[in-house]
């Protein structure tokens, strides 16, 4: 089997190596009676799976013998961070996630499903391909928009949107455009072919992440709420059919790969990255869509992490009832596959589907139509077991709740991090105001994290199944309305990891603030949020302290804005040689708009009355001012009122309500310069200019004032008569106002700091971003 | 009208057809899916945008030997109307039933957003309803769409060019041609003028809360025809 060897030559010494033929145990046809040599060598073989010796043992006691080999990669595959979430679980359980729209809940089914009314629902959920795009953007982050796309059609759901939340290092790094550049065509190849819009996200540079990027796909689902699909196994004697791609070598044990953290070695993982076919998935899609419609399929699950593990064991666990496969019957792309590679495969494009007994020719027929195989492999059973044979020989047998559900918990030992004390010091004596504030504006507009985004979002098509109702970039979330309904539905994800580096806590109020207030923006109400808690490596005390605060942060700011956390993913191991990410709790938030039109950013017209809600203090800690002008990552995060917010966040869709807002844009990364410039400059077809009186603001030192990030503000625009109404609005929400001028003109005066020409604010922002990717050698 | 909207397996603009054609113009759709012969007795056929086959080979050209084209073939050479916007302008492209060719875009990455057009012809069944030289909005989404054609053919189907990229003035700009096609062609017709193809997307500007409803009026124009032929 030559191919079968070349396989296993790639991977690393720190991979878990597939068993080779030679000299590993065999498996017994009655079962499990290794010889004591081979004992030794299954532990060891365990322990490259990251089972340790007490883990090892409890297979034993929970098996009542020796493991087989399938059965050690398949407990070192469902017991890994990335499938258990071993190290995150005791924190998770604080989050919120119970609400009187929430239809499923966290970790029930595949994504979490919140009620819009009129009987439908929406499906949504991030994850994360972060360890995939680091070594194969391109695979990496095509499958990564794959795979959670299955999520959300595996529920009955028709995907409609994609937005991405990326994180790279500095783009005058040669490695960090390579990434950029691969992980755009990524999502794009993928994304584009399949049909589901990229209709938002964001992008962030910070060295951080120069050693492992953050890919972080979420997608969103529109399903009638009667018609959820279900991913648990029901039905004893049930036919259990595998559909789509057929497995290959691809993928091997990627959800290992993902749980540990990444080395130079990691470049020799890439046989761990799967290869994507959108073209597969979108007949997948289809016919999967179409299947369910049937009414014949009782269960169903993407394999996703793990394969075909993964997703025969949690519907059995689900259902309460057992599963029997037989993996001969499994289609295939490569000849000699061992059991072992079978269930460890993560193949892309492929599912697993639990279908009323008798109806299999039809479905099977369904699948055909499609150009896609479905094959009966196996049948649901009332032992409660995960039995896997090949042909007559039993590979593997395990309680399937054992497996699925009563994953090992780490209590990880927690330590606030040393760095802190020093870094959350931050004496503002010690920062000048730059003498020429125009200049600084300009430099700030131009850094890649602030800089338009378009010669990014351009190459996806963010325009298919004609829902998009305001573009990428041209509103502080995407919208999409929702056909037959005066419905919109609204889509923001945020999450700064400087602030949570310099205050976890903080970081994780400010990501849901912001992602919350986004959707406000639009003129939606938020409604729920998915999470994707991208952080470094558990086993560092003082990352799980990181962990702990910010999920505590976030859970505090869900419940502060009634928003249940729906699902999400965890992200550990985010790790190159130097240091661990930033941590970076990714904020996904979806809203509703019952009635008028979207709100976009951009300024309206000439003489509209130019109004910031809510207060500007002199916080300058964490902003993206103080790293980019004056190289400094330290102080406290912006203090987050979480009651303001809120009320900030309910005013915002009554005055949409009300046709009085012509614009909203929040106040974040660069403060309240850079968010009135974009609002003048984001509509490249009606730019204007604006003047305003900039010391109204606050009596603060002015580059605090200007590019501070004080929460909980938003930039609006109105017709002059509104002013009145929009103060006794305001003033009944709790929230302060200030007139600060009128659009128009060609002028973009804050006075008396900053005073540009509109063209070169402009020309600032558009040309950042590919100024910057034409930096050094290609 | 009865309108027939093809289904490749890897289409994702077809159910955008539909919905314009049904919800939007209020006419009659029926889908026809690639491994069929019939047209089920359509007046016009909409070959719809997407990955037909998912393109991995050159685009539209297994689309081009399905049963399906070989039955647009025929109805297209009797006079019916055929519509292909984008893969399904491609198609037609693959198919000889339109002169010329595609190529990578200029700037070798896919390109998705609103461009102008200018007007070239309205004595087609597609575009009866514009006025001539008017510069409308629509959509493009496509890696392939640099237009191209043999030495011999382009004058011809330069003639037959229906709309040209162009800035927001009308004019035949280098930064009003966003992918480098030829003539700044961005969609053509038949010598006959009853097969047009463009790579533009008409279905995503056709209602205003899309911010357009230019590419309406195509859809309407044929209505206009087929009323009047």
């Amino acid at each position: 089997m030559p191919s079968a060897t070349l396989s296993r030559s790639r991977l690393t010494r720190r991979a878990p190596k597939p068993p080779s033929h030679g000299r590993a145990p065999t498996e017994s046809s009655n079962g499990h009676s290794p010889a004591k040599t081979d004992i030794a060598l299954l532990k060891k073989i365990a322990a490259s799976h990251n089972l340790t010796p007490e883990l090892y043992q409890e297979i034993v006691k929970l098996l009542g013998r020796q493991p087989t080999l399938t059965e050690v990669g398949i407990f070192g595959v469902m017991y890994s961070e990335h499938c258990s979430y071993c190290s995150s679980k005791p924190y998770l359980k604080q989050f919120p996630t119970k609400g009187k729209r929430v239809l499923v809940s966290a970790g029930e089914e595949n994504a979490g499903l919140v009620d819009i009314g009129d009987g439908l629902a929406v499906a949504f959920k991030i994850e994360s391909h972060n360890h995939p795009s680091a070594v194969e953007p391109h695979a990496g982050a095509a499958t990564g928009v794959g795979g959670i796309i299955r999520d959300i059609f595996t529920m009955g759901a028709r995907p409609i949107a994609l937005l991405d939340s990326l994180r790279f290092g500095p783009l005058t790094d040669a490695r960090s455009r390579f990434l950029l550049h691969g992980v755009v065509k990524g999502i794009a190849d993928y994304g584009n072919a399949v049909g589901v819009p990229t209709v938002g996200g964001e992008v962030q540079f910070d060295a951080s992440y120069q050693d492992n990027p953050l890919v972080n796909v979420m997608c969103i689902g529109l399903v009638k709420a009667k018609e959820i699909a279900r991913a648990a196994a029901k039905g004893i004697g049930n036919p259990v059919i595998y559909v789509g791609s057929s497995t290959g070598r691809d993928g091997l044990g990627g959800a290992s790969f993902a749980s540990r953290e990444l080395t130079d070695e990691s470049e020799a993982d890439r046989p761990a990255v799967q290869i994507g076919d959108p073209f597969a998935e979108k007949c997948l899609i289809e016919a999967t869509l179409e299947a369910l419609d049937t009414g014949d399929v009782v269960g169903i699950q993407d394999m996703g992490a793990a394969g075909l593990t993964c997703s025969t064991c949690e519907t059995a666990a689900r259902g309460n009832v057992g599963v029997e496969i037989d993996i001969l019957k499994v289609p295939r792309r490569e000849t000699g596959m061992t059991p072992y590679e079978v269930m460890l495969s993560e193949s892309q494009e492929r599912m697993l589907l639990i279908v009323k007994k008798g109806r299999e020719a039809a479905i099977i027929k369904l699948f055909a139509k499609w150009g896609l195989s479905a094959v009966t492999i196996g049948r649901v059973t009332p032992d409660g077991k995960m039995r896997v044979k090949e042909g007559e020989k039993t590979v593997a047998e395990i309680p399937a709740r054992a497996l699925a559900d009563n994953a090992p918990v780490f209590n990880r030992p927690v330590k606030r991090p040393s760095y802190l004390a020093k870094a959350q010091k931050l004496s503002l004596k010690s920062v000048p105001v730059p003498k020429d504030l125009n200049q600084t504006l300009l430099q700030l507009l131009a850094s890649p994290t602030i800089a338009d985004k378009s010669s990014i979002f351009e190459q996806y098509d963010h325009m298919v199944q004609t829902n998009t109702a305001v573009l990428p970039g041209r509103g502080d979330a995407a919208v999409l309305r929702i056909k037959g309904t005066n419905r919109w539905l609204a889509a923001a994800t945020d999450g700064t990891g400087r602030y949570g580096y310099l205050d976890p806590a903080e970081g994780g109020r400010l990501a849901v603030a912001e992602a919350a207030r986004n959707v406000a923006c639009v003129g939606a109400v938020p409604l729920a949020v998915t999470d994707c808690l991208n952080f470094g490596s558990p086993q560092d005390p003082e990352v799980m302290w990181q962990f702990k605060e910010s999920v505590k942060g976030i859970s505090e700011a869900c419940r502060a804005f009634n928003t249940p956390v729906t699902g999400g993913n965890v992200s550990f191991y985010n790790e190159g040689p130097r240091a661990a990410i930033d941590p970076t709790p990714v904020i996904g938030v979806i809203g509703l708009i019952d009635g008028p039109a979207p709100v976009s950013s951009a300024f309206q017209a000439e003489g509209d009355a130019i109004i910031l809600l809510g207060e500007t203090r002199e916080e300058l800690g964490g902003s993206e001012y103080l790293s980019l002008i004056h190289h400094r990552k330290a102080g406290r995060p912006p203090r987050v009122d979480l009651a303001k917010e809120r009320a900030l966040h309910e005013l915002l869709p009554l005055l949409a309500r009300e046709a009085i807002l012509r614009s909203a844009h929040d106040c974040s990364d660069g403060g309240l310069a850079v968010a009135l410039a974009e609002c003048c400059i984001i509509n490249p077809e009606r730019r204007l200019g604006v003047r305003v009186d900039a010391q109204a603001v606050a009596k603060i030192r002015p580059d605090a004032l200007l590019f501070g990030e004080s929460a909980g503000r938003v930039v609006i625009s109105c017709e002059p008569r509104h002013i009145g109404r929009v103060r006794d609005l305001a003033a009944r929400h709790g929230l302060s106002v200030t007139v600060l001028g009128r659009a128009g003109g060609s002028r973009f005066t804050l006075a008396p700091w900053i005073d540009l020409h509109v063209d070169d604010v402009n020309a600032a922002w558009r040309s950042g971003l590919p100024a910057a990717l034409q930096t050094g050698p290609e | 009208m009865k309108f027939g909207v093809v289904v490749f397996p890897g289409s994702n603009c077809d159910q955008d057809c539909v919905h314009v054609l049904k919800d939007v113009v209020h006419q009659p759709v029926t889908p026809l899916w690639h491994q069929d012969s019939s047209l089920r007795g359509v007046d016009a056929v909409v070959l719809p945008g997407g990955f037909s086959y998912g393109d991995y080979l050159r685009t539209g050209a297994i689309a081009n030997i399905s049963p399906i084209m070989a039955s647009i073939g025929k109805f297209a050479r009797d006079g019916g109307l055929v519509l292909g916007i984008c893969n399904g302008f491609q198609i037609l492209l693959e198919s000889g039933l339109l002169p010329g060719a595609m190529l990578r875009n200029v700037g070798l990455r896919f390109i998705c957003k609103f461009v102008h057009l200018r007007v070239e012809r309205t004595d087609t069944p597609f575009t009866n309803r514009f006025q001539k030289g008017q510069i409308v909005r629509m959509p493009i989404a496509h890696n392939e769409g640099r237009y191209v054609a043999d030495p011999k053919v382009l004058p011809v189907a330069s003639a037959q060019a229906v709309f040209r990229y162009c800035d927001d003035d009308g004019r035949l700009t280098d930064a009003g041609n966003p992918n480098g096609s030829t003539e700044w062609i961005a969609g053509l017709t038949n010598q006959q003028g009853n097969v047009m193809g463009m790579m533009p997307h008409p279905e995503r500007a056709s209602e205003t809360e899309l911010g357009s409803a230019d590419g309406r009026l195509i859809f309407e124009s044929m209505l206009q025809a087929h009323a009047y032929a």
